[in-house]
């Protein structure tokens, strides 16, 4: 079972047709309990990073049970930026804290760039990765964020806009993706795939 | 390098898609679902479903369009026409809208604006503006292009932008539907006043117009109806068109 936690950050309903439309329905916990049976971890969330702050607590805990218990852990744009440290958008809300570094806003480059970052760009592979098997280097992705997260060992895949920022992230079972695969047309659609298939392959 | 974005619009009045000439004279151009389709294909960047007659005559959003559209393609989706309030807004959303265009509804009742954004995210945000060419300066109109709302478009595009919106929809109403080119001069002064994406509106009517509005209109997207409807130009070809300019697109 594949649990979208849905903690009030955004609209979801685009996140939930994307996997219905690559046969992996998602079960939708109301509490953390109910994380219980699940194989697989879906943390979204658009918008600002101090919405996270409704993971604190009994959510935090479950999801950490979880991991330690095996299951894999896809965050997704706000989602992504909650593995980290934390963010510069609200310094006194921690992120789960499993990757290294801080996530931090981009830079409009003296307004020679929109900041917010909407549209499509290009995600630049840095290393093999198993999220993103079957999508080529360049392939352009929907992205819709104003803050970003420092490359380092983790980072799967890089897009630049004003700085290069980590794009994909891939640790063990967490794994994370700033733009939105649920927006992204096909290339998009094999990334969620890819994870249902990883899912799935997880020991009983 | 962040691609310049190609957006199609789909103006739907009764389920069908039509489109007019200076916002008058509707004529159809089919089944939403199926140009969306045709669309997607064609390498489309994102779709905006516009109910071109629901503020006229109060009617919502067209909900099964929406879910039509949403089941199947995997691109961002806005919904605009008759988003009057918070529930329509939802309503929007509930069927797949990712983004709601906001016009009229804004210019009445601004606080819409951060309500929505507060809720839903600035990226989910939109607002329309529908700008006519008065003097030296562009004045707004609301309720489709009928009915001046006595504000200056820059200016209202900045304030729009501080409430919270994520995207500014630029038409220039003196172009929508004539295929003389975008209103590059409305653009660009809009563009360079906010901090956020412009997208241009009104007039596409060649694959130069695009780079026109691309490099002296400096847009960050732009939006087509009729050009694409009626199979003249593809987007595809646009898209090359554009690639062969030096101009970021998603091939």
């Amino acid at each position: 079972m594949i649990a979208l936690i849905d903690y009030g950050a955004g609209n979801l309903t685009s996140v939930r047709k994307a996997f219905a439309a690559v046969d992996a329905p998602l079960a939708s916990p109301l509490v953390p309990d109910d994380l219980r049976e699940a194989s697989a971890l879906i943390v979204p969330g658009v918008g600002h990073f101090g919405a996270t702050r409704s993971l604190e607590g009994a959510w935090r805990a479950a999801i950490e049970e979880r991991l330690a218990n095996g299951a894999l852990l896809l965050g997704i744009c706000l989602g992504m930026q909650w593995l980290f440290a934390g963010s510069t958008e609200a310094p006194d809300v921690p992120g789960l804290g499993r990757l290294a570094g801080r996530c931090d806003r981009l830079d409009d480059l003296g307004g020679m760039l929109k900041v917010p970052h909407v549209g499509w760009n290009a995600l630049s592979m840095t290393r093999p990765s198993r999220l993103l098997e079957g999508v080529p280097d360049g392939t352009y992705v929907y992205f819709t964020h104003s803050y970003a997260a420092p490359v380092s060992g983790d980072t799967a895949a890089t897009t630049e806009h004003g700085r290069v920022f980590a794009s994909v992230v891939e640790s063990g079972p967490l794994m994370g993706v700033q733009f939105h695969p649920e927006k992204s047309g096909d290339a998009g659609l094999t990334i969620l795939r890819n994870f249902v298939r990883l899912a799935e392959r997880r020991p009983c | 390098m962040l691609a310049k974005r190609i957006i199609a619009c789909l103006d739907v009045r009764d389920g069908h898609v039509v489109k007019g000439v200076q916002f008058e004279e509707l004529r159809s151009a089919g089944d939403p679902a199926a140009l969306a389709r045709r669309y997607n294909v064609e390498g489309i960047d994102e779709l905006v479903i516009l109910d071109v007659t629901a503020t006229l005559e109060r009617r919502r959003a067209l909900a099964q369009t929406v879910g039509a559209v949403a089941r199947e393609l995997f691109i961002p989706l806005t919904v605009g026409g008759g988003i009057r309030g918070e529930a329509d807004a939802a309503a929007a959303i509930e069927h797949g809208a990712d983004k709601v265009s906001l016009n009229t509804a804004a210019l009445t009742d601004p606080s819409l604006i951060t309500l929505l954004a507060a809720r839903y995210g600035s990226q989910a945000v939109i607002v329309a503006i529908d700008a006519k060419r008065e003097g030296s300066g562009f004045a707004v109109y609301a309720r489709s292009g009928t009915s001046a709302a006595a504000r200056d478009a820059v200016e209202w595009a900045r304030e729009a932008a501080d409430r919270g919106a994520g995207e500014i929809l630029l038409t220039s109403i003196d172009r929508d539907g004539t295929k003389a080119g975008f209103d590059c001069e409305i653009t660009s002064q809009v563009a360079q006043a906010v901090p956020i994406p412009v997208i241009a509106s009104g007039g596409a009517g060649t694959y130069e117009h695009f780079v026109d509005v691309f490099t002296e209109g400096c847009a960050d997207a732009a939006l087509a109806a009729s050009i694409f409807h009626f199979a003249e130009h593809s987007v595809r070809g646009l898209k090359e068109h554009l690639r062969e300019h030096a101009i970021p697109v998603r091939l």
